[in-house]
């Protein structure tokens, strides 16, 4: 019988690398009352990795992305992002200022409802543009090419440019609504549902439309979805909640295939096999 | 802008304190317009009072003249650039009855204007004081209905919204079509909204001599902009910021360079352009300049006198 | 030739919570090497627990006891116990995996679903489309079906494109899942050259081979699984 004796003697249990996360997560709570939202949620996410928590309706996944989002105060735990220059920030410690300002150029935010996330009177072009003059880019020739240029990245045609988001498709306004995000490039993108309500075809192509953004741009992202397929599809790695705590994480296929908790089996035994 | 008299001197109503607003009224609008002018641009909540007039007829520059206006100053109102029209007229005989204090539509006269929708062409001096009637004093409202969050952009000073108004416009028509309210910079800070005047007046309030004081009655705010105040007009790059250039010069007093009103004479497309500025007009007929349309008769009238109106 | 891989005491186990939490023993004292160079092949009968055993060597499945030391970087890793992220770092350069049926992703052609691996290494799109069409090629898969999402092909179809998408890497360790099921006689024999092709190399595999003929074609040694079976390790 083979032992490990025969390999060199310098095991490693395979600790994280030398690259420092992009967000780390600790101890987060929210309550409501006497109503957790979510409770003592720990993890980090690293650079250009896609990380999906999933659950259902009620098991505090929204709150927790809502929290870590910096667009809801969480009751205790820490939020702490490392800004481009290399420093760890906690977001909660910040201004207003600096937050409302990450959230426009080195974050995105996909609503699950386009409508929440766009801005429906003004044309898609501007929709897209808006970042851009949030940061001070004053030439219209440039603004407009970079839009198109987007535009163009999302699968929008060139003549739909100045047309209002409200004359778009679902899955058109979605794909306008991710355009307007990672026009700045941020490096962390959250996404709430961003298949829901959309029909399972226009759903197969953003979810593909996605996929390739994400590797392309080495884009961080945490994705809420009940979606097992969707958290399949995108994610590297995977949290399940239920009544707000964290009950298994880890690799994506190893929780769908090998799940542990009593929970997550029901969840993946209940996937409609088509 | 003289210290105000409780006592009104004859021959106002006897009913009515000087310059109809009560003095604590008068002393919460002054605390807003310092506050306002220490802070250019920002606009100041106050709490505007029912005045004996309908929202959107002035209230709001009303109450600010009221609270600055004293028995010696001398008082110009405008609308449109015109002093004879029904809001000009009924708001400076609204100031002669409860006020008791001198009217003109003399530019160079006038202590204070107040106005609607227009800047002088005259050049304001030092000691002049240019009061707005406002409607909308939040530029942002037309993207972002939402007052929290206005109050919160302009705190922090996130205006990129401005400029997705602009782009609209460039998208739209080629080039930024916004022509009046056109929104500004103060002070490089706040941006703001000059009033619907005619973006041809927006290089008149760059550092300009007089104080400017704006009042919105109905959204009770009040903002202002000092004397010597940079004001600079939001545009691209690459679609600079330009005023509207006139073909043709005012047909009455040949005057170019100036803003002009189009009138419509008879319903076979006959028209004339001529001075939004009444007074401006009239001076410069008076100084025997003609336009294409008037005759060589040198008209008898004087082009402006300062009365203490009758009664 | 040195060893890559071992695999000791592993053990694994399902605990069936939607059953009243009844456990299933799968596989117990699960114990062996691999050498680089070779092509090991797991042996017994079906529900004896193979694929469990590639599933936990890809990291795939969770294991319940045991080490398995993975030569990467040129340390050694258990992954067994790494982190998500190392265990998706030593799939990316270090273990490779053909499996029984592709995960056909919507609008991604065949070609770039077998030129993924590569580019996540850092390979040109013109230098892994090359590979890709050269393994197509070996494979005898019509041209015309390139451009196209595999979601539609026949299961042979499907099986080659995986085995492309499994082969174009140099991955020191290749683990295989019965790469030949749905493959006519012709395409077995592709498969076997390539295999032969990943031993001369200095790859290990490891796989599971129903068809005899391709198992005594390919295989250097047999694991036989049986003797991991559960019920054994107590004994």
């Amino acid at each position: 019988m083979v032992s490990a004796d025969t390999l060199e003697p310098s095991v490693q249990p395979g600790p994280p690398s030398a690259e420092k996360p992009l967000l780390s997560v600790e101890g987060l709570t929210r309550v409501y009352g006497k109503r957790i939202g979510c409770a003592d949620v720990s993890f980090e996410l690293f650079p250009g990795e896609v990380l999906a928590v999933v659950g259902e309706s009620g098991s505090g996944k929204t709150t927790l992305l809502n929290c870590i989002s910096s667009r809801l105060a969480p009751t205790c735990g820490t939020v702490h992002y490392r800004m481009r220059d290399g420093a760890s920030a906690d977001i909660y410690k910040m201004s207003e200022a600096e937050r409302r300002y990450l959230m426009r150029t080195d974050w995105g935010f996909v609503h699950q409802n386009p409508i929440d996330g766009l801005r429906m009177t003004v044309s898609a072009g501007a929709n897209v543009g808006e970042r851009l003059m949030a940061v001070g880019n004053r030439h219209y020739g440039n603004i407009r090419r970079a839009a198109i240029d987007w535009l163009a990245r999302v699968e929008i045609g060139e003549d739909r440019v100045d047309d209002q988001p409200r004359t778009f498709s679902g899955g058109m306004r979605q794909r306008l609504q991710i355009a307007r995000n990672l026009v700045t490039e941020p490096r962390l993108v959250f996404m709430d549902e961003p298949t829901g309500g959309l029909d399972v075809s226009v759903q197969a192509r953003l979810l593909d439309l996605l996929r390739g953004l994400v590797s392309d741009l080495g884009l961080a992202v945490v994705v809420v979805t009940h979606d097992l397929a969707v958290a399949r599809l995108l994610s590297d790695r995977m949290i399940v909640m239920k009544d707000g705590r964290v009950i298994e994480a880890g690799l994506t296929d190893r929780v769908l295939d090998d799940p542990r908790a009593p929970y997550t089996q029901l969840l993946v035994s209940s996937i409609l096999q088509v | 802008m003289t210290s105000p008299a409780t006592d009104a001197p004859e021959p106002t109503l006897a009913r009515y304190n000087f310059a109809y607003l009560d003095e604590q009224t008068k002393r919460m609008i002054r605390r807003a317009i310092l506050k306002g002018i220490a802070i250019p641009g920002y606009q100041v909540p106050f709490a505007s009072r029912e005045m004996p007039m309908p929202y959107g007829w002035g209230t709001g520059g009303v109450q600010v003249t009221a609270a600055i206006i004293g028995p010696d100053d001398v008082l110009k109102v405008i609308d449109q650039g015109a002093d004879d029209t029904t809001n000009a007229v009924s708001i400076r005989a609204f100031f002669a009855r409860t006020a008791g204090v001198a009217t003109t539509t003399a530019t160079p006269e006038a202590t204070i204007i107040q106005t609607r929708h227009r800047i002088p062409e005259t050049k304001l001096r030092e000691g002049q004081v240019l009061v707005y009637q406002v409607p909308i004093p939040e530029p942002l409202r037309f993207l972002e209905p939402r007052e929290t969050e206005t109050r919160k952009m302009h705190a922090l000073e996130e205006y990129g919204l401005m400029h997705v108004k602009l782009y609209e416009d460039i998208a739209r028509n080629g080039r930024i079509a916004t022509t009046y309210a056109y929104p500004v910079k103060v002070e490089g800070r706040y941006v703001m909204d000059p009033s619907p005047t005619p973006k041809f007046d927006n290089p008149k309030m760059h550092r300009s001599e007089a104080l400017q004081l704006f009042g919105a009655g109905r959204e009770k705010r009040i903002y202002a902009i000092p004397p010597h105040t940079d004001v600079v007009s939001l545009d691209f790059e690459d679609h600079p910021f330009e005023i509207q250039s006139f073909d043709q010069p005012c047909a009455l007093c040949g005057g170019e360079g100036v803003y002009l009103d189009e009138v419509v004479l008879d319903d076979r497309g006959g028209r004339m352009f001529v001075c939004s500025d009444t007074h401006h007009c009239e001076s410069r007929r008076a100084e025997g300049h003609r336009g294409a349309l008037l005759g060589d008769e040198a008209s008898a009238d004087a082009a402006s006198a300062t009365v203490k109106e009758e009664m | 030739m040195p060893t890559v891989l071992v695999a000791s005491e592993v053990k694994k186990s399902f605990t069936m919570h939607m059953r009243g939490g009844v456990e299933l023993p799968v596989v117990a004292n699960v114990s062996f090497s691999l050498d680089a160079g070779s092509c090991a092949v797991l042996g017994g009968p079906s529900g004896v627990g193979k694929s469990s055993i590639l599933k936990m060597l890809y990291g795939n499945y969770g294991c319940d006891g045991g080490q398995i030391l993975v030569k990467h970087h040129g340390r050694h890793v258990d992954i067994a116990s790494a982190d998500p992220r190392k265990v998706l770092e030593i799939r990316r350069d270090t273990i490779g995996y053909v499996s029984q049926f592709l995960r056909a992703v919507p609008r991604v052609s065949a070609l770039d679903v077998a030129c993924e691996p590569l580019m996540i290494r850092g390979a040109s799109q013109a230098e892994a489309r090359e590979k890709a069409g050269a393994l197509f090629a070996d494979l005898n898969l019509p041209e015309r079906l390139w451009s196209l999402p595999p979601a539609t092909f026949s299961g042979g179809e499907q099986q080659r494109v995986n085995i492309a998408r499994g082969f174009i890497t140099d991955h020191p360790i290749l683990l295989l899942d019965e790469p030949t099921a749905s493959l006519d006689a012709a395409n077995r024999e592709v498969v076997i050259g390539l295999i032969a092709r990943k031993k001369a190399e200095g790859a290990a595999l490891l796989g599971i081979f129903h068809d005899l003929d391709v198992r005594n074609a390919v295989a250097d040694r047999v694991i036989d699984v049986s003797a991991f079976a559960a019920g054994k390790a107590a004994a």
